[in-house]
C-alpha cells in the first residue's frame, strides 16, 4: 500500500526530455529519505502536454509538475512527499490560482477535452495488465464472448456511428459486417499502426500508454467477423510502442485473454506484431497487407476490397489504432452513450496532435464538432508572440489548409472535406503570418515525392512535376501559365492515381490555391513573399534616414556583408547577402525593410 | 483467466489503487499535518495508517488522504482534519494511529464526529 502515487511520463516525448534520469533521481531520493514504502513510482504513457515534459503528476492531490529536472527531485521529495507542501515553482502555471493549486481538469487545455481513446493514457502503467483490468479493462471482451452474438456486436458498433479514425472515415460497423458476411476458412483482423503523417503521434501515444485496449478491441473484432488471428503493423521507429505491445501480448497470453478458449468459450484469438520499415505508403491498406505478407509494400487496385480478399487473399478487416481504442468503451457503455457525443454524421471524439504556432502543443482529444477557433484559442492557448492566425493544416500530406474564414466551422469528417481538407489521422498544424502558404504546399509535396512508391505514373511523375512548379514559384521564376498548369496537374493526379497516397497528394496545393491564391499570384507577378519565407524573393534594405549607425546589424551579420562606421548609416552589399534576416530581426529602429 | 468472476476479482484488487488517481471535488478529504512539528509529534505513522486503511477498505473512490504543511497549532500536533463536502471542517488534535483509525471508522464512514478528540474540546 502506498499513500502517494507519482505518475511519471515514460512516453516518447518525455523520454527524450530525459524522464528516465528523473526517475533514477527519484528512486535514489525516496530511499535516502526512507519513503520508498510510502510512495510508488508509476511509469505512464503520454499526458498530452509534451512541450512541458518531463511531466510528473502526484496523486491523490493531482499536483502536476512540468519540466522536472533530476536536481529538483530532492526538494520535491522532502517538501512535498514528506511535508505536504507542493513545490509551487515547478507546478504547471495554469493550475496555480493565487495561493491555491486547482485541479488539472479545470485548466483550459484539459477541461475542454473528452478522453475516450486516451482515457488510460497517462493514468495507468501500460506495462501492467492488472492496472488495465483495474480500470475496467477486458470487461468488454468478457461481455462480448459470454453474452453477445457476433451479429449483436456488429450491430452495436454500427449503431454507435463510429467511423474510421485513420482518416477516411469509413463506418467501422459496416466494414466489420462486410467481412463477417464473407465465408472463409480463415479471416484476419489487422491493426494499422503505421502512423506516417509528419507531426502526427496519437497512435503512438495510445500504443505506448494503453496497449491492452488495442489487443482487447482486436479480439472483439475477431469474434465479430469470425477471425482467430490478428496482426498489428507498427513502425520499427516506434521502439517504446513495440516494446510495450510485446509485453502486453505476453501478459494477455499468460492470463488466457489471448490464445485458446478465451473466457472458457470456444473462441481462440492470437495477435502477432509486424514491424514496418517506415514507408509512408505502407499506411495504405492494400500496401500494408502486402507488406505483412513479406512482399514489397506496394498498393494494388480495389476492388476486391480487403473484406473479401485481403491479407493472404482471405477476408480481412483493417482498423486504425484510435478506432480500436474506442471499441471496448462502446461495448461497455453502449452505442447510445457514444452517439450522444459529436455531430450528426461524426460521432464520438477525435484525437489531434496539435502543433505549430500555438502556446500549448501536444495531444488533445475533443468531441467531434469542436470548432477550429476553440481548438486554437482555448485548448491551444492562442498564438504566441501576438501574431495573427493565418491557417491550420489538417490531415498531413493528404489534407489541406483551413483559412480564417472557416475558423468557426465545426470540425468533423464531412465539414473538413467540404472545405477542401480532410480529417486524416489527426495532425493539426497551426500557422501564423510568418508562414508562406506556397512554401507549406511545397513542403508537403516534397514529402509525397519522397514517399511515392513509384508503382503508378500519375503519382510518381506527376507529384515530381508539381514540386518543380512550386519550386519555380518560390524562386520567382514561374509564369501565370504555370499556375494553371499546376491546377490542371492536381486534378489529373487526383483522378488517376492508384491509391490514396497519390489521389490525395494534390490536396495541400488545391486547398492553398483555393484560399490563398493571392499569395501565389504575388509570388509569380510581384516576386514577393509576404511572409518573408521564400529567400529568393527577399531583399533587405537599410533606410539611410532611419539608420542611427548603432552597428548592431553589422555585428550580427553572419557573412559580414553590412558596412558602415559608428553613428553613420549602414549599407548591405546585396551580392554577398544570404537573406537570413538576422539584421532585420536585430534592428531596434525599424530601419531595415524586407520585401 | 477462465471466467468473468476471475476478472472481477483482479479488478476489485486493483481498483482501490487506480481510483486514487482521479480528481473529484466530491471526495471526503482527510488531511494530515505533515510539517516538521507534525512529523516530530508522530504524524507519519498516522498518515500511513490512514492511507493504508482507506485503500484496504476500498474507499479511494470516496476518500482522499492528503498532507498539508503547518497549520499553526504545533502544540496540538499530530493534527488530522476531516472535510466532508457540504459540511464544516472538523479538526482533530493529538492524534495517534489508533485514534486516527477510530476517526476514519466513526466520522468519515459513520458520519459522526468524535467530539472528545476535536480541537474545540481540547483547547
Amino acid at each position: 500500500m502506498y499513500r502517494l502515487h507519482v505518475l511519471l511520463c515514460a512516453g516518447t516525448g518525455c523520454t527524450s526530455s530525459k524522464s528516465p534520469l528523473v526517475k533514477e533521481a527519484l528512486i535514489e531520493e525516496l530511499e535516502k529519505q526512507n519513503l520508498q514504502e510510502e510512495v510508488c513510482i508509476v511509469d505512464t504513457g503520454c499526458h498530452g502536454l509534451c512541450a512541458l515534459g518531463p511531466i510528473m503528476i502526484v496523486y491523490p492531490e493531482g499536483i502536476f509538475y512540468a519540466q522536472v529536472k533530476p536536481e529538483d527531485i530532492s526538494e520535491i521529495v522532502s517538501e512535498h512527499f514528506l511535508k505536504g507542501r507542493p513545490v509551487t515553482r515547478l507546478v504547471y502555471d495554469e493550475t496555480i490560482q493565487g495561493d491555491n493549486i486547482t485541479p488539472l481538469a479545470d485548466t483550459t487545455f484539459y477541461g475542454r477535452q473528452t478522453r475516450i481513446a486516451l482515457r488510460n493514457c497517462g493514468v495507468i502503467n501500460p506495462e501492467s495488465i492488472d492496472e488495465y483490468i483495474g480500470t475496467g479493462g477486458y470487461e468488454a471482451l468478457g461481455q462480448v464472448l459470454t453474452k453477445m452474438t457476433p451479429e449483436s456486436v456488429i450491430k452495436e458498433i454500427l449503431d454507435s456511428g463510429l467511423r474510421g479514425r485513420g482518416g477516411a472515415g469509413f463506418p467501422t460497423g459496416r466494414k466489420w459486417s462486410l467481412a463477417a458476411a464473407n465465408k472463409s476458412d480463415q479471416k484476419y483482423v489487422c491493426c494499422n499502426a503505421d502512423e506516417g503523417d509528419p507531426g502526427a503521434f496519437m497512435d503512438r501515444s495510445v500504443l505506448e500508454g494503453d496497449p491492452h485496449v488495442v489487443l482487447e478491441a482486436m479480439a472483439i473484432a475477431g469474434y465479430a467477423i469470425g477471425a482467430n488471428q490478428g496482426y498489428i503493423y507498427v513502425r520499427a521507429e516506434y521502439p517504446i510502442a513495440v516494446q510495450r505491445l510485446n509485453i502486453a501480448i505476453n501478459q494477455a497470453r499468460e492470463y488466457g485473454l489471448l490464445g485458446k478458449n478465451i473466457f472458457n468459450t470456444k473462441f481462440d484469438f492470437d495477435i502477432e506484431l509486424r514491424l514496418g520499415a517506415g514507408a509512408f505508403v505502407c499506411g495504405e491498406e492494400t500496401a500494408l497487407m502486402t507488406s505483412i505478407e513479406g512482399k514489397r509494400g506496394e498498393p494494388h487496385p480495389r476492388p476486391p476490397f480487403p473484406a473479401l480478399k485481403g491479407l493472404f487473399d482471405k477476408p480481412t478487416i483493417l482498423n486504425n489504432v484510435e478506432t480500436f481504442a474506442n471499441i471496448p468503451r462502446i461495448i461497455v457503455k453502449g452505442a447510445k452513450w457514444f452517439q450522444s457525443m459529436g455531430t450528426e454524421k461524426s460521432k464520438g471524439t477525435k484525437v489531434f496532435a496539435l502543433g505549430g504556432k500555438v502556446k500549448n502543443t501536444g495531444l488533445v482529444e475533443i468531441p467531434m464538432g469542436t470548432t477550429l477557433r476553440e481548438i486554437v484559442e482555448d485548448i491551444g492557448g492562442g498564438i504566441p508572440n501576438g501574431k495573427k492566425f493565418k491557417a491550420a493544416q489538417t490531415g498531413g500530406p493528404s489534407g489541406g489548409c483551413i483559412s480564417i474564414e472557416n475558423y468557426d466551422v465545426p470540425i468533423d469528417y464531412d465539414n473538413l472535406i467540404a472545405i477542401g481538407s480532410m480529417m486524416g489521422s489527426g495532425g493539426l498544424i497551426v500557422m501564423d503570418e510568418d508562414n508562406c502558404m506556397v512554401d507549406i504546399a511545397k513542403f508537403f509535396l516534397e514529402f509525397t515525392v519522397e514517399e511515392s512508391c513509384g508503382k503508378c505514373t500519375p503519382c510518381r511523375i506527376g507529384t515530381k512535376r508539381m514540386h518543380e512548379i512550386l519550386t519555380k514559384i518560390t524562386e520567382g521564376k514561374a509564369t501565370m501559365e504555370d499556375l494553371d498548369k499546376l491546377e490542371e496537374l492536381c486534378y489529373y493526379i487526383r483522378d488517376n492515381s492508384l491509391c490514396g497516397l497519390g489521389q490525395t497528394s494534390p490536396n495541400p496545393v488545391l486547398s492553398t490555391l483555393r484560399y490563398f491564391k493571392d499569395e501565389y499570384i504575388e509570388h509569380v507577378r510581384d516576386h514577393k513573399c509576404r511572409a518573408g519565407v521564400c529567400k529568393a524573393l527577399l531583399n533587405f534594405k537599410i533606410d539611410e534616414e532611419k539608420c542611427k549607425g548603432c552597428t548592431l546589424c553589422a555585428k550580427n551579420c553572419p557573412v559580414n556583408c553590412i558596412e558602415g562606421s559608428l553613428k553613420m548609416p549602414h549599407k548591405i552589399d546585396q551580392s554577398k547577402c544570404i537573406k537570413c534576416g538576422t539584421c532585420f530581426d536585430n534592428c531596434k529602429f525599424n530601419a531595415i525593410s524586407r520585401g | 483467466m477462465k471466467s468473468l468472476e476471475e476478472l472481477r476479482q483482479i479488478k476489485e484488487k486493483m481498483q482501490s489503487q487506480v481510483s486514487m488517481r482521479t480528481e473529484d471535488h466530491n471526495h471526503t478529504r482527510v488531511v494530515v499535518g505533515m510539517a516538521t512539528c507534525g512529523i516530530a509529534a508522530g504524524a507519519r505513522p498516522v498518515l500511513k495508517a490512514l492511507s493504508d486503511a482507506v485503500q484496504e477498505q476500498k474507499l479511494t473512490d470516496k476518500v482522499q488522504v492528503l498532507q498539508t504543511g503547518c497549520i499553526g497549532l504545533c502544540q496540538y500536533e499530530p493534527i488530522v482534519e476531516v472535510i466532508i463536502p457540504g459540511k464544516e471542517k472538523v479538526t482533530y488534535v493529538r492524534m495517534n494511529k489508533e485514534k486516527a483509525l477510530e476517526v476514519l471508522e466513526k466520522h468519515v464512514k459513520g458520519g459522526k464526529a468524535i467530539a472528545e478528540y476535536t480541537l474545540k474540546e481540547n483547547k
